[in-house]
């Protein structure tokens, strides 16, 4: 296989085991990746919903940055991203977004404070522009490492939680959205209670040579199957999650996609990041688009790059479409001018030139079950 | 009839002049769960080669080809809730539609079993 955008696809250290799985190895973001395991893409989701899923997200970027003497390393990522990362306490984990000066989302990504570093998840398809960026800006504030070829691990499920704790007991009080290290089968691992679907669940960082034992461990669990990226993505799709280079990108600010939420009230206030007067002023006024999810009569499902339409004007466009295992029916989200996004609006989905009925409503399409202590 | 195979991967039976048309067991493997399927109107006139179906997986939305020209005279309307049935039998209870020929001699375009069997092997 080759990257379609040229050279040859990398491997995680994973990729000997999704064989040996039976699994479809498919290209993304630069990677041979598992879209699905022999099982199928519904009975991956259905596991993931009522049991437990492995996930290989190797492919994603780690980078650690470390104050250099005299520096604060949450005070210099500040200057890339709207979320309060300074406020974060020691074993605290954040979503945020590198922005650009005209308030667009460079990446979306979790940060996580040890106390003495910040550890960064950055998306595969964006890791080197991002890492490049990290560099130009916070060379002479922090010391930047670049951790990509370790392993990532994501394990999600109600029964998650009980699974991880027959190999690391300390796992089973952690609260969503903290992160803690962790020995697993004897390698240090860092380990935080969050992940991509909406459901409980933890991702697990490995070193590289260790992540193929961790992960045949966790699959002898009885709960645990393994999943592939296609499940991946009806899994957040039905969580209301974003996807960067389709739900939000440089041209969609954090404002417009709906994640405010994400931005600190300090922040919101004093700015002093990319883009900060273009998402001030729309946190003032209001964004002129919001991203809304969407909900079509029957069955048709309206894919990315549906145009959504009130009386026969488009007023928007679908960025994420697919089927919803969990409720049996379709469900997107796009965006739509700010006139048109109110809750309730009937809208037509354009499928294939033909209007599909559907409805404005509130997401997630799944309630989260995140594990909030 | 035996079936005969288009390199999209429709098969097509034909009894006496009407053809029944699915998807291939290569290819229900290759998309994935199936969740919903549209199946052309009856009485609609198709051309050989023209989209008349579509298919979608959990992944992606696929279409379907006439493999021969014809007027539809049915449409496998059980797929509306069971479109599961295109993965677990691709040419029996998963067929697409009904189609009454209007040139039996389109059919000697099509690929026989083993031709068929040649192709996909050659996809490796």
């Amino acid at each position: 296989m080759s990257d379609p955008a040229g050279g040859p696809l990398k491997r995680t250290p994973l990729y000997e085991l999704h064989r040996e799985l039976g699994a479809r190895i498919v290209p993304f973001a630069g990677y041979e990746m598992p879209v699905q395991y022999p099982t199928g893409i519904l009975a991956e989701h259905a596991q993931t919903r009522t049991a437990a899923g492995l996930f290989d997200v190797s492919h994603m970027g780690q980078v650690r940055l470390t104050a250099k003497p005299g520096h604060n390393a949450a005070k210099a990522l500040e200057t890339l991203v709207p979320g309060d990362i300074a406020g974060l306490q020691p074993g605290q984990q954040r979503y945020t977004q590198f922005t650009n000066e005209s308030g667009g989302i460079l990446d979306d990504l979790m940060v996580t404070s040890t106390g003495d570093h910040l550890l960064l998840v950055i998306n595969a398809a964006c890791k080197d522009a991002d890492l490049a960026h990290i560099q130009k800006h916070l060379s002479a504030t922090c010391e930047i490492e670049p951790m990509f070829a370790r392993g990532l691990l994501a394990l999600q499920g109600p029964q998650a939680a009980q699974a991880l704790a027959r190999l690391a007991p300390s796992v089973a009080t952690m609260k969503f959205m903290t992160g803690t290290y962790v020995v697993i089968d004897g390698a240090e691992c860092y380990v935080t209670r969050s992940g991509y679907t909406g459901g409980d669940g933890y991702e697990i960082s490995t070193p590289a040579d260790a992540t193929d034992a961790i992960a045949r461990k966790l699959l002898a669990q009885p709960e645990v199957k393994p999943i592939g990226l296609g499940a991946r993505d009806s899994l957040r799709l039905e969580a209301g999650l974003c996807l960067y280079g389709h739900d939000i990108d440089t041209t969609t600010t954090p404002i417009e996609a709906g994640l405010l939420w994400s931005i600190g009230k300090e922040r919101r206030a004093n700015g002093g990041f990319p883009g900060a007067a273009v998402i001030q002023k729309q946190i003032a006024e209001g964004a002129p688009r919001k991203r809304v999810g969407l909900l079509p009569d029957g069955k048709a499902i309206a894919r990315e790059g549906s145009e959504i339409v009130i009386g026969g004007k488009v007023v928007g466009k679908v960025t994420s479409g697919g089927f919803a295992p969990t409720l049996g029916r379709a469900v997107a989200m796009g965006y739509v001018e700010r006139a048109h996004a109110a809750n309730g609006t009937k809208v037509d989905l354009l499928v294939r030139g033909k209007p599909v009925p559907a409805e404005i409503v509130p997401m997630p399409f799944v309630k989260h079950a995140y594990h909030r202590g | 009839m035996s079936m005969k195979y288009t390199n999209e991967h429709e098969w097509i039976r034909v009894e006496g002049d009407v053809g029944t048309i699915g998807i291939t067991q290569y290819a229900q493997e290759q998309l994935g769960d199936v969740v919903f399927v549209e199946v052309p109107a009856v009485g609609r006139k198709v051309a050989k080669g023209e989209s008349v179906a579509v298919v979608e997986s959990v992944k992606a939305a696929s279409d379907i080809y006439a493999p021969v020209s014809g007027e539809v005279v049915e449409g496998n309307a059980a797929l509306a809730d069971a479109p599961g049935d295109v993965n677990a039998e691709p040419t029996g209870k998963g067929w697409f539609f009904k189609l009454k020929l209007s040139d039996k001699s389109e059919l000697d375009g099509l690929m026989d079993e083993a031709g068929y069997e040649a192709f996909v092997k050659s996809l490796g």
